[in-house]
């Protein structure tokens, strides 16, 4: 699978900011297809883990109601530029993908 | 709710989780029935209150000055409501983030680990106007904050 996720996370005095941007319809299973009025299925991510050096510093559980395509910013302490981070996601139907990059 | 009920209520869910983390460090676990820890009652739950009390526990929650719910006032698209919830407090364990007026108004549960500080920014859908609500659990109580978004065109219909 293509990579879905982009990830940058920058430190500055002891604070690690990570932003990322993940690659996903985000389908609620509300919408209905305007030609067939068919329902869409559900489709979208469930759960986005961060890792630090292997210890999990967010874990996110989202439902329908976050945007496609979306977007998410956090902060967190202790860590050091060089350091790897992981973001993680998995949906409703099981996919996953995942992605390091390195604290600047 | 005395403080000594909450503080069972409490424990009891601390106990639960950690029976969770322990089976999946073991392997007992296959990785789909980890997911499985995806709150689907509180997910797909249509009032606040029950969404609340079955992913927090409670749906008590108290008005804080130290949260900053972060949004437009008016949001042109419904589909792309920029949030960012910021909070100064201190054991933080996670922050959550609800449309009151979305068909499922729980839209977002951010479980803080590790050195997580008070803020998390993402986009939410909204089907129409209301408040977008940012619950903060620290040291096992809720507290809470509200800013109120128009919206121009909704975000949930086809």
């Amino acid at each position: 699978m293509a990579k879905s996720i982009k990830i940058r996370a920058k430190e500055k005095d002891g604070v690690t900011t990570v932003k990322a941007l993940m690659t996903h319809p985000m389908e609620t299973g509300g919408r209905k297809d305007k030609k067939t009025g068919k329902a869409i299925p559900a489709h979208f991510i469930q759960e986005v883990l961060c890792k630090h050096n292997g210890n999990t510093v967010m874990t996110a559980e989202w439902s329908g109601g976050v945007s496609k395509n979306p977007y998410i910013s956090f902060k967190f302490s202790g860590a050091a530029k060089g350091d790897e981070v992981e973001l993680s996601w998995t949906d409703n139907k099981g996919q996953s993908d995942s992605m390091t990059s390195n604290i600047k | 709710m005395s403080t000594e009920i909450k503080r069972r209520i409490f424990l009891k869910r601390s106990l639960a989780a950690g029976t969770v983390g322990v089976a999946a460090a073991t392997g007992l676990l296959a990785p789909q029935q980890v997911l499985a820890a995806w709150n689907k009652t509180a997910f797909e739950s249509k009032d606040l209150p029950g969404a609340l009390k079955a992913l927090l526990g409670s749906s008590d929650t108290a008005e804080s000055a130290d949260i900053k719910v972060k949004a437009p006032d008016i949001a042109e698209n419904g589909a792309v409501v920029p949030i960012t919830v910021d909070t100064s407090m201190e054991g933080i364990e996670s922050i959550t983030v609800i449309a009151s007026n979305n068909p499922v108004p729980l839209v977002a549960n951010f479980i803080m680990g590790t050195g997580a500080l008070g803020f998390v920014s993402t986009r939410i859908k909204m089907g129409k106007t209301g408040d977008v609500i940012g619950v903060v659990k620290a040291g096992g109580k809720l507290y809470s904050a509200k800013k109120e978004v128009k919206v121009t065109i909704g975000g949930c219909g086809g």
